[in-house]
């Protein structure tokens, strides 16, 4: 039986080097998030215009309340849609 | 107490841009009338709404920023339910941080503006 370090790869192995997220509002110190200003919320939502989750955009749980509120108004006003196909 | 407000309302499309005018000096006139300070009035045109309101595809967007006592805003958002002109409206109290955001974005729209006319 070949020992492990006999195991030699051609390619090095791909490891996961997935960078870490950060919230971004905390790295920019935005604290207020417009509800006016829809472009930039629709980086935080899906497709179908959908709130997308923390766990991917990688905001924290402060900020994502704020996100969800000003998205929510934003759709209130008519600025985003409740629903959508194809948003992007 | 006084506090600084936002609101947003959407004007319905089949108003004549006089008419328009007209309603947004009337609103701001009730604001003015009960010690109210207008802080910023802003016109965003025609708009095109992200889904129909009331059958209509499109409204007048307008903004009002203004400093008024709080017990106000129930008058006046009771102004807006009862007037069939305004489609929509979203009143919002703001924060310190809020209040400083706007003041930045006041001045990238005053920029813009200028930039636009030279």
């Amino acid at each position: 039986m070949a020992q492990n370090s006999d195991i030699r790869y051609l390619t090095p192995i791909a490891v996961d080097t997935t960078k870490k997220k950060y919230c971004r509002f905390k790295k920019n110190r935005i604290k207020y998030i417009d509800y006016k200003d829809a472009d930039f919320l629709l980086r935080f939502v899906n497709e179908q215009g959908k709130i997308l989750p923390r766990r991917i955009t990688g905001t924290s749980t402060k900020y994502q309340r704020k996100v969800a509120k000003a998205i929510k108004r934003a759709r209130h006003l008519a600025l985003m849609p409740y629903v959508a196909d194809l948003l992007k | 107490m006084v506090n600084q407000y936002e609101t947003v309302f959407i004007l319905t499309p089949v108003l004549s841009e006089d008419q328009v005018k007209e309603t947004v000096k009337a609103y701001e006139k009730l604001i003015t009338d009960n010690g109210g300070e207008m802080v910023n009035v802003e016109n965003w045109g025609m708009r095109k709404l992200a889904y129909p309101i009331q059958k209509k595809s499109t409204g007048f967007y307008n903004l009002f920023e203004y400093r008024v006592d709080g017990s106000f805003i129930e008058k006046f958002e009771l102004a807006m339910k009862r007037d069939e002109k305004v489609m929509r409206f979203l009143t919002v109290k703001l924060d310190k941080h809020a209040i400083a955001y706007n003041e930045k974005r006041r001045k990238k729209f005053a920029e813009s503006k200028k930039e636009e006319k030279a």
